[in-house]
């Protein structure tokens, strides 16, 4: 499927203390591809997120986004994590400095762009999002749905070859899930290469091109959205999927 | 009262004496408790144990012990200093463990994701402390580190053991001039207020200004 790989893990293992959290991973994201991960509570599936861009250390295996693999802490670290952009459950917006400010600092830091045109870009990028008259609130001023949207604005203002996304809804109302997924499904429309840790099961059928399921640190499946929720192959998925679409 | 009057000059100089060890040790223990702070919280491994050690060493040292080694044991290296340099150089590593300590709890306070996302958008470690936690983390050590500095306005005292000019040494000479040892030391408490005092009046406008920043 993936003819041109993006992200590439190969035989990742991970430990918290003597808890395998991740074991024998490997998943491979093609450019522009859209792969969501279920599966849950505890089964690993937003570790394996952050290893992505190694806010997770791991034991032994092999990362790569581009054909590059992982650097070790330091310059070629942060350089990489420029390049992938990632959104978190609990938005993580920066709360001393205004909607603006957030999305424009790792421009004006990292990108070393100039103030005029980081707000320029910033201000294009909130207008996507359909929060332009928000610019100049403070984060905590906004409801969480918004602060998703500030969040998602601020990692693509880095122009990222791909997105994370950890769980963006969980830590928001129900009304206002709708307006964070309209987003992804935008940004997942216009070729964004993305991976998406959530339980939004309508999500996952709508804009993946892929579905990783995960349990006890493994992947179990891993096939189309369409096969999967019609046709699990493990029981794992099976007594999953029971419980969360049964009501 | 009137050892006050008589003896201008002489409490003057040594409140002056007192006022300069505050300040100059207080920019040199904010300075090394800033940097101490950065290591403990590095990414470098290395770092850290030097902030540690640093920290364990000097805040666990008594103050006059410390002066004893920096006034009688630089010297035996060869480094010959002015006292009052010494005396400043004593104070402000003393001071700065805690003052590290105090950043680093105000480090503490600001939610890990803080830090997160700003590597997460490619900031490195130096960017991500000065322009995220540390901005956060400012609000919340203003008060811990007024009390510290107000802490090291007197310990400068000890400084006089050591023929250091400040202000509780005045009591010397004026006990040999055969004035009362009550109101020499009054006026000597009134002039550790007003800087003390001061320094508290200092960080209230602080607290204030940067109260509204969350």
């Amino acid at each position: 499927m993936a003819v041109d790989p993006l992200i590439e893990l190969r035989d990742v293992n991970k430990y918290f203390g003597t808890l395998h959290v991740l074991q024998d991973i490997n998943l491979t994201v093609g450019r522009g591809e859209v792969v969501v991960v279920i599966g849950p509570s505890g089964s690993g599936k937003s570790t394996l997120c952050r290893t992505i861009n190694r806010l997770e250390t791991i034991e032994s295996g092999y990362i790569a986004i581009d054909g590059k693999p992982l650097p070790e802490e330091g310059k070629g670290l942060a350089e990489l994590r420029a390049e992938v952009g990632m959104v978190f459950q609990s938005f993580n917006l920066f709360a001393h400095k205004t909607v603006l400010a957030n999305v424009s600092l790792a421009q004006l830091k990292v990108r070393r762009r100039k103030k005029d045109e980081a707000d320029q870009r910033s201000r294009e990028l909130l207008e996507r999002v359909g929060l332009a008259s928000q610019a100049d609130k403070f984060p905590a001023q906004l409801s969480g749905g918004q602060q998703q949207r500030v969040a998602i604005a601020r990692a693509l203002a880095m122009d990222p070859k791909a997105l994370l996304f950890d769980e963006p809804t969980s830590a928001l109302d129900p009304e206002m899930i709708n307006e964070v997924l309209e987003v992804m499904q935008q940004l997942a429309r216009e070729g964004m290469t993305m991976v998406v840790v959530t339980h939004e099961m309508g999500f996952a059928r709508s804009a993946a091109n892929r579905v990783v399921f995960m349990s006890d640190g493994r992947v179990i499946e891993d096939r189309t959205p369409e096969d999967f929720f019609t046709h699990p192959e493990s029981d794992r998925a099976k007594d999953f999927l029971s419980k969360i679409l049964k009501h | 009262m009137d050892v006050l009057t008589e003896n201008w000059s002489l409490y003057g100089k040594g409140f002056l004496g007192t006022v300069e060890l505050t300040v100059y040790a207080s920019i040199l223990a904010l300075v090394l408790g800033f940097v101490m702070a950065s290591f403990r919280v590095a990414p470098v491994g290395s770092l850290r144990v030097i902030g540690t050690v640093w920290v364990a060493v000097l805040r666990n040292t008594p103050l006059t012990l410390l002066f004893f080694a920096v006034l009688l044991g630089l010297p035996r290296f060869g480094l010959v200093l002015p006292f009052q340099v010494f005396a400043v150089l004593a104070l402000g590593c003393y001071t700065s463990a805690f003052i590290c300590e105090a950043l680093r709890s105000g480090i503490n306070t600001v939610p890990t994701g803080q830090g997160e996302a700003a590597r997460s958008l490619g900031m490195s470690f130096g960017q991500t402390l000065g322009n995220v936690v540390l901005p956060q983390a400012f609000r919340s050590v203003i008060p811990p580190v007024g009390s510290t500095l107000i802490a090291l306005a007197k310990n400068s005292a000890i400084a006089g053991a050591f023929s250091v000019t400040e202000l509780l040494g005045t009591y010397k000479t004026l006990n040999e001039l055969g004035y009362s040892i009550i109101w020499t030391f009054v006026w000597i408490a009134v002039g550790y207020l007003i800087i003390t005092l001061a320094i508290s009046a200092l960080f209230n406008v602080l607290e204030k200004r940067w109260g509204v920043a969350r």
